[in-house]
């Protein structure tokens, strides 16, 4: 039903842009629209990129005006919001959902002097750039301290969507906890659903009943942490620090800080350097990075994670290298070869050593 | 068996929410008033319970400012739909948004905030009881509240006076005018059960279930239990079967995803309750068991006194 109140927010939304005057003045704010997949308070994915958003403003001050939507459901409303914004007059839009790639590529067609830009997504075009951050070095490392700090060998993934950035980091995850140990198992749930704090936590009620003991999640609440705290397991938190809903529980969390990034593109679209491309934002650009390790980690197990953390931000490890093996134990990657973004950005197989079968 | 346990008492947790917010839109609707409004009065449940429990320190002080808070939702759409005579769909429709967009600006200072978690209550002797005990003796106050209030109110409705009045007014209320009875207040009544019901599931949510203020927490379980009461055919014994069963179905279905039993299909789960509500009111309404149909008859019309 989250379609239903968004189509209704969307349209609110219309009657409101409609009313608008859109002004055509030279020494009007330069105005910048985005578009959310869930609320700016989810405390997750939609809260960092908001965190972004509102970089621009400080950095640019007057010079740029900002709108947001959020809640806006992946289909048919996307287009809605998006032509909404355009007539608003926003020059440059974000949108920040996988699921607004084709809205947003329909939209950049149809409006070719407005900026477009789509993170996680793999359609560009000439006014249409994306963006992505690339969560699974960060992954790699939880699955290494996942790895380590596991006594049942059983990691929880709780996954939202099978789209090819989860995938990814199911995989990172998995390649990290076998760089440890040869026993790992993956419980993984998927929750059908970036956002849902109840579900969340049932599905890590679950996972420890059924003897997970390091929980990691790719969905936006930190639901999973709390009841992880409660019942004495680890877990890894999502976009955002969440040290504060189980400050025992919390190991480390992936956190996306975006605002550098939009500070940069905006900047690029008012000198008229801006340019399409497909940006993947890791530890080095800043785009990820990985809160402080909890106290609780044996420091050598802490020093090692930053050792790979930093091996792979300065380029010398990365995590798809070869020999990489599907769950048939074919060899996809051979020795010595690294995956390029092409081929990581349509990943649709699991690793070796992940049971049960990849959902359509 | 130990597992066994486990997934039956996360069922009961997990249905907790949908108990509290489909018995109060029951009683509701059994008075004639079809209200949308449960996710809206949901959320203000729970963003005041949130806020509430925080600032006093006291979980049964959320509480009840948490069904205070629904109950005040809940009079808006009863002046709004009964004494103004707006449209109910519509009005329902409204508090939903309305609560949505409150609930996010009055809670936009508490996210990122823990709570301490509503404490357990364990009852002497029937806690430590094997199987039994852990199963149904080892919960928060709001569980055992949302069970008893759904037998109170079977009770209520079929065995007391005003349960009889309460079920005339939805059946067929110029009768019930006729032989003397308020509608209009007892509508009123009915509403606000409904509203102060919809903010204690709110409250389970925000700080029982997952101690925590994010917007749209609820994420459509008030919806979930508006289909409930159909699938229950209006009866409240059947709103706790029911409850259990979509509770159940969800708990079932993360376990055998854990096991690798199978994939469920993306979005399936999500249709679940509203497929079910759709089969049950298709069989109710065919053959021999049209009868039971038990959709008040008044529901959703207003009413004009004619004298």
């Amino acid at each position: 039903m989250t379609s239903r109140r968004s189509l209704f927010a969307a349209t609110l939304f219309a009657g409101a842009a409609a009313l608008a005057p859109v002004s055509l003045a030279a020494d009007e704010p330069f105005k910048v629209g985005f578009v959310y997949v869930g609320p700016v308070g989810d405390h997750g994915w939609t809260y960092q990129h908001d965190q972004g958003r509102l970089a621009l403003e400080e950095h640019f001050g007057d010079a740029v005006e900002t709108t947001f939507v959020e809640n806006v459901s992946e289909g048919a409303d996307t287009e809605r919001v998006i032509r909404q914004l355009v007539d608003a007059g926003n020059e440059m839009i974000f949108t920040t959902s996988f699921g607004f790639m084709n809205a947003t590529a329909n939209m950049a067609e149809q409006f070719p002097d407005v900026t477009f830009e789509h993170a996680t997504g793999y359609r560009q075009a000439d006014n249409l750039a994306t963006y992505l951050s690339v969560t699974y070095q960060g992954r790699y490392v939880s699955g290494f301290l996942a790895g380590e700090l596991s006594e049942t060998g059983k990691i929880g993934y709780i996954a939202s969507f099978p789209i090819p950035e989860v995938i990814r980091d199911i995989n990172a995850v998995m390649l990290g906890a076998q760089a440890v140990r040869d026993d790992v198992e993956m419980v993984i749930i998927w929750a059908n659903t970036w956002y849902d704090p109840a579900r969340e936590a049932e599905i890590a009620g679950v996972m420890i009943d059924q003897g997970v003991d390091v929980i990691i999640q790719h969905t936006d609440s930190p639901a999973a942490l709390q009841v992880a705290e409660e019942r004495g397991v680890w877990a890894v938190g999502q976009a955002s620090d969440m040290t504060r809903f189980g400050p025992t529980a919390h190991i480390t969390a992936v956190v996306n800080d975006w605002g550098p990034y939009y500070v940069e593109r905006v900047q690029a679209v008012m000198d008229g350097t801006w340019e399409s491309h497909d940006f993947w934002g890791g530890m080095a650009e800043d785009v990820i990075r990985l809160t402080p390790i909890n106290e609780r980690v044996p420091a050598d197990v802490a020093e090692e994670a930053m050792a790979i953390a930093a091996s792979i931000e300065d380029g010398s490890f990365h995590p798809f290298t070869g020999p990489l093996k599907n769950q048939a134990g074919e060899v996809v990657v051979p020795e010595g070869v690294t995956m390029t973004n092409a081929e990581l950005a349509g990943m649709d197989w699991y690793v070796e050593g992940i049971t049960g079968a990849l959902p359509n | 068996m130990d597992g066994t346990v486990a997934l039956l008492a996360a069922v009961i947790v997990a249905s907790t929410p949908l108990l509290f917010a489909a018995i109060g839109e029951l009683v509701a609707e059994r008075s004639g008033v079809l209200n949308l409004g449960v996710e809206g009065m949901m959320l203000a449940g729970a963003v005041t319970g949130f806020a509430v429990t925080l600032t006093t320190g006291s979980h049964l002080v959320g509480i009840g400012s948490a069904a205070v808070a629904g109950a005040a939702m809940a009079l808006v759409f009863a002046v709004l739909t009964l004494s103004l005579m707006a449209n109910q769909v519509a009005t329902g429709l409204a508090l939903t948004i309305f609560g949505v967009g409150l609930s996010a600006l009055v809670g936009s200072s508490f996210v990122g905030t823990p709570l301490p978690r509503l404490p357990r209550l364990d009852i002497p002797g029937l806690s430590d009881l094997p199987v039994v005990g852990p199963l149904l003796f080892r919960h928060d106050v709001l569980v055992y509240g949302a069970v008893a209030l759904t037998l109170a109110v079977a009770w209520f409705l079929a065995k007391t006076r005003g349960g009889m009045i309460l079920r005339a007014v939805g059946e067929n209320h110029e009768a019930a005018h006729g032989l003397g009875y308020n509608v209009i207040h007892i509508r009123y009544l009915a509403v606000l059960f409904g509203g102060l019901c919809a903010g204690l599931g709110g409250a389970f949510l925000s700080i029982a279930y997952t101690p925590m203020w994010i917007e749209q927490m609820t994420a459509g379980r008030g919806w979930i239990a508006l289909a409930l009461v159909v699938f229950a055919a209006w009866r409240p014994l059947r709103v706790l079967v029911g409850a259990y069963l979509f509770g159940g179905v969800t708990i079932l279905q993360l376990h055998a995803q854990g096991l690798g039993l199978f994939a469920v299909p993306s979005q399936v789960m999500s249709m679940l309750p509203y497929i079910a509500t759709i089969i049950v009111l298709v069989v109710i309404s065919i053959g021999p068991w049209k009868a039971r149909l038990q959709a008040p008859a008044c529901l959703g019309r207003p009413f004009l006194p004619t004298n």
